[in-house]
């Protein structure tokens, strides 16, 4: 708990303290360091958590390895630093970390307050999970008038959440926590009778709840929560390697490039392809963004395209078995849309 | 070297003595600091803003006004909603903290007075119970305490659906413990006045006795009077008025009891924990405070004839208080800024709400700055009383 104190007074420390320490480029600190201090998620399952072998794994953590790909050419360069909602923006602020890849939404006030949003890589909603064995007869978020609702301290949930009951005339009670093990803790054990994040986050923590099949989500969506990495405010080098970093995952899934057939693919014919894995005579594409001219190849090669991540991590191909919905390609229906890398 | 010891006393010697002077070298020791100290804050607060600007944020208590946007659960002396400014927000936090500090001082400096005092005990179960208390509490983290009572009390009770009902339509689940709010209707007026005026009663009573004893040796059974005037005074008012009184109980609703009032599990974990984790080193400053008290004054005490508990009560007690009462004060200290730990379970303290709003505003320097007058206000508040208090106590020399 100390920590927590710690980092709560971090962000306005390092503002008083620290004399000069986002004066070079963040880019080039990072160089200088040897690696990427990324923040994730304490533990959402699919994002950002340590697997059983105690490594870190989700969707976010290989955001945080593409960028380490992408500016050493070596996934494995990064050091995560797993933050709480509520810690999550000061330590990017204070500079203890250089990009915050956790579930964080998109506002208005946020990308005014000293953050900059280089990207959305999740589109997604805020939802309602409750235990329907205990309270039969409820499937819809309008007849939860009355309930405790458990939330994460310091979220655009916790906004929402205040918003959706007085808009359609509710009364609750929140019951909020700073850490998401202590939300889903008290959700477990009963303390409140539903329990409000991102969707996404919702069918992440029923997974580890003690008898998953007895919750369900409700089909409303109250809110739009578009997802991504947080970089601080007018560093936008350091922006764009993030913001390519991302476009470089949607237009490998794009044009076919995989993990598997990457190293094949360089030596393609089409001019495309050519031009985004840096096969182009005299190409400066990636020496402009301040890497090097294979950075797309090591992208992927380190963690695969956009649409493996999003498998691996959270779709058919784990425990999750989310839909990629509107998290497709622009081509096929989805959100997803890639600037074009030229 | 040796030149300079046999200078003449005169013109040299002046000199060299300006910087031996004790007087002067301590006034320029002084200034030292404070060109240091001012030159310090200057470096501090300059470099504070230019890293604002730099990291282009705004500054200023402005945004105190604005609206929150966010919901607390227990907000109990004030109104609050999500449409509520910021302020009104951290006032409400203030307000938790004042009230979970306050009720859990007064726990535990009765829990700790109990337990110092059993710790003397000529019964040698309640002495080592006291001690197997103390050296439990003591030892553990407060925050594991936090833990232990939070998830004690979820673990335990059962779930809304299946309260205990309890005597006097009060409930018990692991959503807290519910109760009647009493609703006054009109005439109720009188039974408060009743009240005010059973305990001014009270306390002549009590001076009249302290009187006559002191004159005539003669014992009034003051507690005893008060207690009916306090209790009998306000009844009787009820019952001239019609008992003019309702009660809104809490009723199970759909998803929890609904109506009533209610004691959230929150509250109740940070406070037992806080008080009983207190009251372990409050109980040890209270044995050492009977112990510093020389045996000689209870041996004189029992050879006037006086017994073990009037004793304690009017010789020992009242000289180890001035032993106890300094060390207990940073007690006091302590847990209010323990209290700041309910951010572990949810409970909606200063620091908790801050912490939100920090979160949302992103304005980390003005929220941290309020933190810090806050408690420091308070703590400094608790001194001011207990020296205070600590000066009413002292001996007082004839």
């Amino acid at each position: 708990m100390k920590n927590l104190v710690l980092k709560g007074v971090l962000g306005a420390s390092a503002l008083v303290l620290l004399a000069s320490a986002a004066s070079a480029g963040t880019l080039d600190d990072v160089k200088k360091k040897g690696f990427v201090q990324c923040g994730v998620n304490t533990g959402l399952a699919g994002f950002g958590a340590p697997n059983d072998k105690g490594e870190w794994s989700g969707f976010d953590v290989d955001y945080c390895r593409a960028v380490a790909a992408a500016v050493f050419g070596d996934g494995t360069k990064v050091k995560f630093t797993p933050l709480s909602a509520k810690d999550r923006l000061p330590a990017l602020q204070s500079g203890e970390i250089d990009v915050l890849i956790r579930n964080t939404t998109w506002t208005l006030s946020r990308d005014t307050q000293g953050f900059d949003f280089p990207g959305v890589n999740y589109y997604d909603g805020q939802g309602f999970m409750i235990n329907a064995k205990k309270l039969s007869g409820i499937n819809s978020a309008l007849q939860l008038s009355g309930a405790s609702v458990c939330v994460q301290a310091g979220t655009t949930t916790e906004l929402n959440l205040a918003d959706y009951f007085k808009a359609n005339k509710m009364e609750y009670n929140p019951v909020v926590f700073e850490k998401l093990e202590e939300v889903n803790a008290a959700y477990d054990a009963g303390r409140c009778d539903v329990y409000t994040t991102d969707q996404s986050g919702l069918y992440a923590i029923r997974l580890t709840l003690s008898a998953p099949d007895d919750h369900v989500v409700l089909p409303e969506i109250i809110s739009k929560e578009p997802l991504g990495p947080v970089v601080r405010q007018g560093d936008s080098q350091w922006a764009d390697v993030i913001r390519w970093t991302h476009y470089a995952l949607l237009t490998a899934e794009e044009l076919g490039i995989t993990k598997a057939n990457v190293d094949e693919l360089t030596k393609s014919d089409s001019p495309e392809i050519k031009r985004v894995l840096g096969q182009e005579a005299n190409t400066k594409l990636g020496t402009d963004l301040g890497l090097t001219n294979d950075w797309v190849v090591k992208i992927v090669k380190a963690v695969g395209n956009y649409g493996e991540l999003f498998e691996s991590n959270v779709g058919a191909g784990s425990k999750l078995k989310i839909a990629r919905g509107i998290n497709a390609q622009w081509s096929k229906g989805g959100l997803q849309y890639a600037m074009p890398i030229r | 070297m040796a030149s300079q010891d046999i200078t003449p006393v005169g013109t040299d010697s002046a000199k060299a003595s300006l910087l031996n002077d004790p007087k002067i070298r301590g006034y320029i020791y002084q200034v030292v600091v404070l060109v240091v100290l001012v030159g310090l804050v200057y470096w501090v607060v300059n470099n504070t803003i230019a890293n604002l600007q730099r990291a282009h944020l705004a500054t200023g208590f402005g945004f105190l006004d604005g609206r929150s946007g966010f919901d607390i659960s227990s907000h109990p002396f004030t109104s609050y909603s999500s449409d509520s400014t910021y302020i009104n927000a951290l006032y409400v936090g203030f307000l938790n903290t004042l009230l979970v500090a306050v009720v859990g001082i007064i726990t535990a400096t009765i829990i700790g007075f109990i337990i110092g005092v059993g710790r003397l005990s000529h019964n040698w179960l309640i002495r080592k119970l006291c001690t197997v208390y103390v050296e439990v509490f003591r030892n553990i983290p407060p925050l594991l305490v936090i833990f232990f009572w939070y998830s004690g009390v979820l673990a335990v009770l059962p779930q809304a659906r299946q309260s205990i009902a309890l005597p006097f339509s009060t409930f018990l689940n692991n959503r807290g413990f519910f109760f009647p709010v009493p609703i006054f209707g009109e005439g109720a007026w009188l039974a408060g006045a009743a009240f005010i005026l059973a305990i001014i009663g009270t306390f002549f009573v009590r001076r009249w006795a302290y009187k006559r004893q002191m004159a005539t040796g003669q014992q009034f059974p003051v507690l005893l009077t008060g207690l009916a005037l306090i209790i009998g005074l306000p009844l009787l008012a009820f019952a001239l008025k019609g008992f003019p009184l309702t009660f809104n109980r809490p009723v199970l609703g759909s998803f929890n009891l609904s109506g009533g009032s209610l004691v959230g599990p929150e509250f109740m974990s940070l406070y037992l924990a806080l008080s009983f984790y207190t009251a372990s080193f409050i109980a040890e400053i209270v044995r050492s405070g009977i112990r510093g008290v020389g045996k000689g004054q209870s041996e004189a005490a029992h050879a006037l004839g006086l017994r073990a508990g009037t004793t304690t009560r009017l010789v020992v007690v009242p000289q180890a208080l001035r032993i106890i009462i300094p060390p207990l004060s940073s007690q006091f200290l302590n847990l209010t800024k323990n209290s700041s730990l309910a951010v572990a379970v949810g409970y909606p303290d200063l620091f908790a709400v801050g912490g939100t709003i920090l979160n949302q505003t992103g304005r980390s320097i003005e929220v941290v700055t309020i933190f810090i007058i806050v408690y420091l206000s308070l703590s400094v508040l608790t001194s001011l009383f207990m020296n205070w208090f600590n000066a009413k106590m002292a001996l007082v020399e004839r």
